[in-house]
């Protein structure tokens, strides 16, 4: 056995849950109760496969009392770090958080250290990657103006809203703003002094009105003339900027044409709530 | 005058300026207000240039009473000139941050009428951004030499990051190409700014909610390659401004020919991209990595080795010091290992805690192995297959193209005439007299280096 299942005893069956975290905390409870380590931790409702399945039943009491040992026995930093793992796009996630948390509840508050560890490295690069796409993206997200709300789109691959929203809640408080999450259909809405994380499937930003395109239109021409030519290098920008965030950047998704809305699409924006 | 026009024509003028960091403080909106910066600062895009663009970098006007040779808003230099009207250019810096397009704004004006009226003018700019929209994002703003220290203390209280650029690294040359400018006109500025910002830090400390003067710090500007200044010359330079003015960054601008002098570089030289960046590197080592100006760099040795990076090369030059049990070695032992930055030692020192390290768990912790593993052991063992004598070293850390650099016709060479080759001119290359040095200079600027 290599990987995750290495040195541990793993028995024939998958865990089923409803993919929130409570859910997650509750299969780590089952875990333990049934003295049990599952080939792997599905919220997937869709596929089925042929080992033995368990439906595990979220349950917030269990949920609670797991959720009150990470930081007993392993210290604030764990519970932090296994909450950030849950939004990483690593496959696996569950098992891998599982499999540390088991460590953790053995070996304590040390497991943050075993970086050589292949379980603890797996989750701390998933962890690295979800923590630069969230920075990133703190400079990446354009907004544009919808008669005084600001909304914006984006495709990450990791589940960043969570770790946005802190920022974009702080940057702009007296504004109404949406960002909406493609990827994982979600958006964070924020209100003064409200903010939230909502299901949101099918949306499609509206067509810009006119003084918006004159501010894209200002700001692609900034961008135009800031590059020193002699210096051309578009490597460079490539390694700092990867492409996939292009398509959302207003100075590198195609100019205004006329009339032609930025993202084709007919639906109108839904109303903030 | 379209704002399209003058946005254009002052960020044309503006984008010589290197500096574009956001970063040293942390700030969130004040209620009713708009704005936040965050220590680490944050890169809004990337330009095709590669460089990081984080702040909306413009001129508040290019017209200018000065002329500077190597300046392109020189007034002798016929241009198309604009100016923003504070106001103006207020409503634009919202505008753009509302959309988070930027992080802020840096603010630099070619001279207008006097010294003190630009910074009047900037000043006001400031005030709208502050006042009037309670903007707490990040500001830039340069000090004009010769402006009143009243009217910069006042710049300071607006702005998050202050700088005075010395622009060129000796006063002979500031002299021959800026002769409006002087050194004292330069450095009296910038020890205003490193007093008042000290002062500022205990008025704080006393009083809560003393207003705050450029907490980000002050920054300054280099040119490389304009004047005949060496490696040597202008890292003793960058030592003595941290240490004497407590600067937080020195930043270098490769000369890029923008007028034709007799006094310059002839316009059709390409900017020394490269030799900008191993000072870069060098700086770096100077402000994280615990490394004297001397260390690098001595008396005799004057050039930084266009070949291997200033860490490595120094390294090869002590291999007396090496091989560090990655076990055992402090963190600043660490940091002297090429291939082992700030994260990874201090990543390795957290690992550590846990279990010792052999070569696969450094490997898992994200350790670059290909040029540490020749200046460390792993619990007492040196990695498998490796040799350590300096040849054997700087075979294995040049590429194939640095290689080139050796010998322009490389490729063509068998593999007898290889070895010869690496034999003689490494050793040469290592000890730093490098044969003909301008020579092999200008073949790697003209190999397109990526910075």
């Amino acid at each position: 056995m290599c990987g995750p299942y290495r040195n541990c005893g793993f028995s024939d069956l998958i865990y089923r849950y409803d993919g929130s975290f409570e859910g997650f905390l509750c299969c780590v409870f089952e875990s333990y109760e049934k003295n049990e380590i599952p080939r792997d931790i599905v919220s997937d409702f869709s596929q089925t496969s042929l080992i033995f399945e368990k439906n595990i039943d979220t349950d917030l009491q269990k949920a609670q009392r797991v959720l009150k040992a990470i930081p007993k026995r392993m210290g604030a930093a764990a519970l932090t770090f296994i909450k950030e793992a849950f939004l990483t796009c690593l496959p696996k996630k569950e098992l891998y958080m599982l499999l540390f948390l088991r460590k953790g509840f053995t070996h304590g508050a040390s497991v943050m250290n075993m970086l050589a560890d292949d379980v603890v490295n797996k989750l701390f690069k998933a962890v690295r990657h979800l923590s630069r796409e969230v920075h990133l993206l703190k400079g990446f997200v354009r907004f544009s103006d919808y008669g005084g709300a600001l909304a914006a789109q984006i495709e990450p691959k990791n589940f960043v809203l969570p770790l946005l929203s802190e920022h974009f809640c702080g940057r702009y408080p007296e504004e109404t703003f949406l960002i909406h999450d493609k990827t994982h259909s979600a958006a964070l809405i924020y209100k003064p002094y409200r903010c939230e994380i909502i299901p949101a499937s099918d949306f499609v930003l509206p067509e810009a009105c006119e003084a918006e395109t004159v501010f894209r239109e200002l700001w692609r021409l900034f961008y135009k003339t800031i590059e020193v030519e002699g210096r051309h290098n578009p490597k460079c920008r490539m390694s700092h900027m990867p492409k996939r965030y292009w398509k959302h950047m207003t100075e590198l998704c195609c100019p205004e044409k006329a009339g032609a809305p930025l993202i084709t699409g007919d639906k109108p924006i839904k109303k903030l709530t | 005058m379209d704002l399209f026009d003058k946005l254009k024509i002052l960020t044309d003028s503006a984008k010589y300026d290197v500096a574009c960091t956001s970063s040293g403080v942390d700030k969130t909106a004040q209620k009713g207000g708009i704005g936040s910066a965050s220590a680490c600062g944050i890169c809004h895009s990337f330009a095709a240039d590669g460089r990081c663009i984080s702040l909306l970098k413009v001129l508040m006007t290019n017209y200018c009473v000065f002329d500077c040779k190597y300046c392109v808003n020189r007034r002798s230099n016929d241009v198309p000139r604009a100016a923003f009207t504070p106001r103006e250019l207020a409503e634009l810096t919202i505008n753009f941050y509302r959309r988070n397009y930027i992080e802020g704004l840096f603010l630099s004006s070619g001279v207008i009428k006097t010294p003190d009226y630009t910074c009047e003018r900037m000043i006001e700019t400031l005030r709208i951004l502050r006042e009037d929209y309670r903007f707490s994002g990040y500001i830039h703003a340069k000090v004009i030499p010769g402006t009143d220290s009243a009217l910069v203390s006042r710049l300071g209280m607006l702005a998050d990051r202050l700088s005075v650029n010395l622009e060129l690294p000796s006063l002979e040359s500031l002299k021959l190409l800026a002769p409006d400018k002087s050194k004292t006109s330069i450095l009296a500025p910038m020890g205003y700014l490193k007093n008042r910002i000290e002062e500022n830090r205990s008025e704080i400390i006393q009083y809560k909610n003393a207003p705050t003067f450029a907490p980000a710090g002050q920054s300054t500007q280099i040119i490389i390659g304009a004047t005949p200044e060496t490696d040597y010359h202008i890292l003793n330079l960058t030592e003595s401004l941290y240490k004497k003015y407590k600067l937080k960054r020195v930043f270098y601008s490769a000369y890029i020919p923008v007028a034709e002098d007799s006094l310059l570089p002839s316009p059709d030289t390409s900017p020394p991209l490269f030799r900008e960046h191993r000072l870069y590197q060098a700086d770096w080592l100077i402000r994280f990595y615990g490394f004297s100006a001397g260390e690098i760099l001595d008396q005799s040795h004057q050039t930084l080795n266009p070949y291997v990076d200033p860490k490595c090369n120094w390294a090869l030059n002590h291999l007396e010091l090496f091989p560090i049990e990655v076990n055992k070695a402090g963190y600043d032992e660490l940091l002297r290992v090429p291939g082992i930055g700030v994260t990874g030692a201090r990543r390795i020192m957290t690992a550590r805690r846990a279990s010792s390290l052999d070569f696969d768990g450094l490997k898992k912790t994200g350790i670059v192995l290909k040029r540490a593993k020749y200046f460390i052991t792993c619990r007492g063992k040196i990695a498998e297959g490796v040799k350590i004598t300096q040849d054997e070293i700087l075979r294995a850390l040049m590429s194939e193209r640095e290689l080139g650099m050796l010998s322009p016709k490389w490729e063509q060479l068998s593999v007898f005439d290889r070895e010869n080759l690496i034999e003689e001119e490494m050793k040469k290359c290592l000890m730093a007299g490098i044969p003909d040095q301008t020579a092999c200079a200008a073949r790697i600027e003209t190999a397109g280096f990526p910075i």
